[in-house]
């Protein structure tokens, strides 16, 4: 192996390790506030590319019809709810966010053909598509078993994970999409010509990963959500209301995952099921950080790029081992050495 | 004759089948502070908790004349009921400034944006906070503690303010100093709902108290009839009883 082929290698493993480390850090969010384990974030990512591919095409997306059954569903669930405890002021604000809003979004679809918009409508409506099913997700799925041990959330997550695999073969069928560049630029760096879109995802990552650090450290909002993972009786007690607390993690985590595979698709062909296994990678990512800290899951997400890129090269056919292998010491390292947190309180 | 801040009318919680609350009414006026005084075990906990919605409970619970028919914390909170616990639940990793600012969610989601007044005005009930402010909540002394929790319910402005044993732990000298904030707060038109077991400390500073056993409230009165009261002295202030 030369210079120039690390180099290359190593350009693989960082742009890959930075979606790595988005998703990861969405995984410890979502963990940290809600205790889910949060396998469905690849089919986000799945969603997010296909979505925007379809939309290019010119085709209507199956997920709008998934945002318009979700939106109903949610609709109905919180009318009863609201019925039931007489409440009926928050029907106009169940409907105006579950109704009327996806219909906005079809109504779109139908006459502004986003087809022929520029790159940053169709992305923009790729993800007013798919980011608002994390929310509904939490609402109908999770909230309902909020009290529910980890594990009853694991099976429950991995549930919803084949759920919306097998929707997304049936919204867009078992052919991959690809596609275009984001922009066609090259920059020759030395040896080693960088190519437009790895440009694109760094900077997306570092100005997204920017963003959250400062929803978290500034916003009153990014700061009740660090309450609540901190402390859920103290955080109801301020009147941060777990469910909020929950579809809020789930609307940063549903929009990391979907503008990740927006920004993914140009460099790889997904498919329905390509979300899994990026979406477990961040996982391993997240391990390391042990679902709690946002810069060691941001390093470990990058460890794990290099180490796919890496062993892509050498031993191509074993690159998933080699990277689902790391979580063995990882987990024997972290038990070792760490002190047994307990696992709810 | 306004109508009460809070009115609670045969309230029952239990643990499973234990039944931990008994029929238990309690009221308190706006501008008042009731003091409810009680052995460990009493059930004092278990009341604050199911007034908050923290519990599952049975019977009338009326806060500002309006019947809490699903009482959920968060809505009671928008109401303008604020509990400080007996654990504090501060966010510990979190800065005291922080700690406080979060005091004031509810009004923030609300729309309210008068949240660095209502700061200076906690930081001038509790001057030790804000030379504290950018330290990490977990690394405060327990009287530092006790104020940033009562700091960070007040932040809420509240209309009634509940404090569960807000002397717990803490110095005599510390002690003394937070039951005058609580006494100060009649002024500030927050009714206040304090449970103690210092009864003393408790009594002089309340209008109402009654005492609560084995879940139950067996005496009720004026603070100071109660104070004078010999089936109280004896059992809650007299050599056994804590000094304030
Ligand atoms: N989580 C709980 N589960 C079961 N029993 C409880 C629980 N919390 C309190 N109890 C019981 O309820 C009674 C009242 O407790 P508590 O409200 O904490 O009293 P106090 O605050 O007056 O010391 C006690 O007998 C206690 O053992
Ligand atoms: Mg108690």
């Amino acid at each position: 192996m030369d210079l120039q082929i690390a180099l290359l290698l190593g350009q693989d493993g960082v742009v890959n390790g930075a979606i790595y480390a988005l998703l990861a850090l969405a995984l410890v969010l979502v963990y940290a506030v809600t205790r889910v384990i949060f396998i469905p974030q690849g089919e986000f990512v799945a969603y997010g590319a296909l979505t925007l591919a379809a939309i290019q095409a010119g085709k209507t997306p199956g997920t709008l019809w998934l945002l318009l059954g979700a939106g109903v569903a949610v609709a109905l669930v919180d009318a009863f709810v609201a019925l039931r405890d007489s409440r009926p002021r928050r029907l106009a604000r169940i409907a105006l966010w579950n109704l009327a809003l996806p219909l906005a979004v079809v109504g779109m679809a139908r006459w502004l053909e986003p087809a022929r918009l520029p790159l940053v409508a169709q992305v923009a409506f790729a993800l007013a598509i798919v980011v608002p099913l994390g929310p509904m997700l939490y609402r109908l799925v999770y909230q309902p078993l909020a009290e529910a041990s980890v594990l009853v959330l694991l099976i429950v997550s991995m549930a919803a994970h084949l759920a919306l695999v097998g929707l997304g073969l049936f919204f867009f069928g078992a052919e991959g999409s690809r596609t275009p560049p984001f922009s066609d630029a090259r920059i020759e760096l030395g040896a080693v010509a960088v190519n437009g879109q790895t440009l694109w995802v760094l900077g997306a990552s570092v100005v997204l990963i920017a963003a959250l650090y400062r929803f978290f450290g500034r916003s009153l909002y990014g700061k009740a959500l660090r309450a609540t993972a901190l402390n859920r009786v103290g955080a109801r007690l301020m009147g941060i209301s777990t469910t909020m607390a929950g579809k809020l993690s789930f609307t940063v985590a549903a929009g990391i995952g979907a503008f990740s595979g927006i920004l993914i698709a140009p460099i790889t062909t997904v498919y329905y099921d390509t979300g899994f296994l990026i979406g477990l990678k961040g996982f391993v990512a997240a391990i390391i950080a042990g679902l709690a800290s946002y810069p060691a899951a941001a390093a470990g997400a990058i460890l794990v790029g290099l180490l796919e890129a890496f062993s892509s090269f050498w031993a191509s056919a074993f690159k998933e081992v080699i990277v689902f292998t790391l979580i063995i010491p990882v987990l024997l390292f972290r038990s070792l050495t760490s002190r047994h947190a307990e696992e709810e309180e | 004759m306004t109508e009460p801040i809070l009115r609670v009318r045969d309230l029952c919680v239990s643990y499973g089948k234990v039944e931990a609350l008994h029929h238990l009414d309690i009221t308190v006026e706006p501008g008042q502070i009731v003091a409810v005084i009680g052995p460990n075990g009493a059930g004092k906990t278990t009341m604050l908790s199911a007034i908050m919605g923290l519990l599952p409970s049975s019977g009338e619970i009326e806060f500002q004349g309006e019947l809490q028919r699903a009482c959920e914390v968060e809505h009671l909170v928008a109401m303008g009921m604020t509990l400080v616990p007996e654990k504090r639940e501060l966010f510990s990793e979190m800065s005291v400034e922080d700690n406080l600012l979060l005091g004031a969610f509810q009004r923030f989601h609300a729309g309210e944006r008068d949240q660095g007044r209502t700061m200076d005005q906690v930081f001038a009930t509790f001057p030790r906070l804000k030379e504290r402010r950018a330290q990490l909540a977990g690394t405060l002394s327990g009287g530092e503690r006790q104020m940033v929790a009562v700091g960070r319910a007040l932040m809420a402005k509240p209309k009634l303010l509940m404090l569960d044993e807000p002397s717990l732990g803490l110095a005599p000298m510390v002690v003394r100093e937070i039951f005058h904030i609580i006494a100060g707060l009649r002024g500030l038109g927050v009714a206040v709902l304090l449970v103690e077991q210092n009864a003393r400390a408790a009594l002089q500073i309340s209008d109402h108290g009654c005492v609560l056993e084995t879940g139950g409230v067996v005496l009720a009165g004026e603070s100071r009839a109660l104070a004078n009261d010999p089936r109280v002295v004896q059992t809650y202030l007299g050599l056994g009883g804590a000094r304030p």
